[in-house]
């Protein structure tokens, strides 16, 4: 069996297959259903500073191929996070997790970062400037390159632990604001966020999504994923985690192909609980399929000649 | 919860658009009555969420109503294997019940009273229930309710059969201790007003997996931020946010 260690970052992992965040809550869920520790790690849900509850419901819709959400980051605030869900899942994972953070200010973000810096749990600071569903922050900071460095430097300042800057997919050059947040000091990019999009019910023609809008995610979007990963990742020199629609061992390994060091997985967990395990277990096969020994030396093949 | 591939026994139109599919596999993850299963369907991303309505054995038997793409391709299946994921939510709690508690079901919202009907008889409970339809077409169950032992009691909105009303006028000569109630939304408003006692309430939302990860489902209560999927589908009277 060939080897499926990358490392992210400096910090190994056994394997790239990475929950994303906001569909493998705090984790232990999933432990109830199988042991985590099989993953490479996973991304814990959207930490604010503040507790949130969200937007109002309905925040799901069902699209061909995929799914919109507009759950609108509700999480208990950093705070319960550290005393609460990171004990629970002290208990069923011993690998460091990555903490997801969003904001509304570029101070925001710090203080919450700032929390979990002291969190041994913590491995890196996955730091969302993508989300579609909330308003005065979230993706306003990921679609202009000067706030996105202002977060990433602000973040920067703060922490020692890898500073990931999640990047939105609603923009026009998404090469650009990765470059942005590496000049500040990003020690890895993660792309992309959901797209931004809605459905209209027929029978009540109103939206379906009771904030109009929402993230569409799936295996719909996995050639838009996969072409902005390849771009980001011939344009910067730190690790690049690729994701979007990702939903077989086959898809992580053109994501790597891509350029994508590790590879989050998300909408599928949603659909099947055991969806990242089922990766990390066909993933040998696949990798023998192809002839591949080591996964780490695949990454960015696609670039090559 | 589990995951598990159930085998399709039989589909049978109970009404013009209420089907009623009997299921075998393994049903061990079912704890309580009022939980629901999440079905994944050819072709559609999500999977359907649909309240379980009666579990013998390996014998799962689930009551759907046509409303779009995902029950349309239920109702066509005559045989056949479905992916299942069994055992979400919390369930009715029956230790409230106290000696006489009443059910309370609008359309179809009737099919997990019936396997709450059956727990609570069996713990020794005198046990009435109060099945709230459109019209009589759209009925069904009442004689699976009696042929339980239930006291049953039909209303229809236009009164062509039974009561003629809503569930809680019927209410109006039932002496009860609790009360359990599942239906759309502008009904369990209307219980929640009309009863004087304690009860437990089944909600429905849009859900994106049914197990808790998603934050799809939430919504407000006086003990917090619940998720309907995890936390739910049913709420206790008591928790609710509305005021009456």
């Amino acid at each position: 069996m060939g080897s499926m260690k990358v490392e992210l970052c400096g910090i190994p992992l056994e394997n790239p297959v990475i929950p994303a965040s906001g569909t493998f809550g705090y984790g232990y869920e999933f432990a109830e259903l199988y042991d985590i520790n099989e993953l490479g790690t996973f991304s814990f849900k959207g930490t604010t500073r503040e507790p949130r509850f969200g937007n109002p419901t309905p925040r799901i819709a069902e699209c061909t191929a995929g799914m919109i959400n507009a759950v609108g980051l509700q999480n208990p605030g950093v705070d319960k996070v550290i005393a609460e869900e990171l004990p629970k899942l002290a208990n069923c994972f011993r690998k460091p997790v990555m903490a997801n953070i969003s904001g509304f200010s570029v101070e925001e973000y710090a203080a919450t970062c700032e929390k979990l810096d002291k969190c041994q749990q913590v491995g890196w600071l996955e730091v969302n400037v993508s989300c579609p569903n909330v308003h005065g922050g979230g993706m306003s900071f990921g679609t202009d390159p000067k706030a996105a460095a202002e977060v990433t430097a602000a973040v920067k300042k703060v922490t020692s632990k890898p500073v990931i800057l999640k990047l939105s997919p609603n923009v026009t050059d998404i090469v650009s604001i990765a470059r942005a947040c590496e000049d500040a000091g990003a020690d890895g990019i993660s792309l992309i966020n959901t797209l931004l999009g809605m459905r209209i019910d027929l029978t009540r023609r109103r939206p379906v999504i009771a904030n109009t809008m929402g993230g569409f995610s799936g295996s719909a979007i996995f050639p838009v994923a996969l072409r902005m990963v390849y771009q980001v990742a011939e344009a910067v020199k730190v690790p690049v985690i690729g994701m979007g629609g990702v939903s077989s061992a086959e898809d992580v390994v053109e994501m790597m192909l891509a350029g994508a060091t590790a590879v989050e997985i998300g909408a599928a967990n949603l659909v099947n609980p055991y969806a990242s395990r089922d990766i990390v277990r066909d993933l040998p096969r696949v990798m023998d399929k192809y002839k591949i020994d080591n996964l780490k030396e695949i990454i960015g093949g696609a670039h090559n000649g | 919860m589990r995951q598990e591939i159930f085998e399709i026994i039989d589909n049978i139109p109970l009404t013009e658009r209420v089907y009623k599919m009997r299921l075998r596999g393994d049903t061990s993850a079912v704890t309580a009555p009022g939980q629901f299963v999440n079905i994944r369907l050819e072709g559609l991303y999500l999977r359907r969420p649909i309240s379980v309505c009666d579990v013998e054995g390996d014998v799962l038997t689930i009551i759907y109503k046509v409303v779009g793409k995902g029950t349309e391709q239920m109702a066509r299946m005559q045989s056949g294997k479905l992916d299942l994921l069994t055992g979400l939510g919390n369930g009715y709690d029956t230790t409230l019940s106290g000696c006489r508690p009443v059910l309370l079901g609008g359309g179809v919202g009737v099919p997990p009273l019936y396997g709450l009907a059956k727990k609570l008889l069996a713990e020794g409970k005198q046990v009435t229930a109060i099945l709230g339809f459109n019209t009589a077409g759209e009925a069904f169950y009442e004689e699976a309710f009696r042929a339980l032992g239930v006291k049953t009691i039909v209303t229809t909105v236009d009164g062509s059969c039974g009561v003629r009303g809503f569930v809680t006028d019927a209410l109006k000569d039932v002496d009860y201790t609790y009360f359990y109630a599942c239906g759309p939304e502008p009904m369990l408003w209307a219980v929640y007003r009309a009863t004087e006692t304690s009860g437990q309430m089944s909600f429905e939302e849009r859900m994106g997996c049914g197990f808790g990860a998603c934050m799809g489902c939430s919504c407000k209560t006086i003990t917090g931020y619940k998720r309907i999927c995890k936390d739910g589908p049913v709420m206790r009277k008591e928790e609710l946010l509305w005021e009456a």
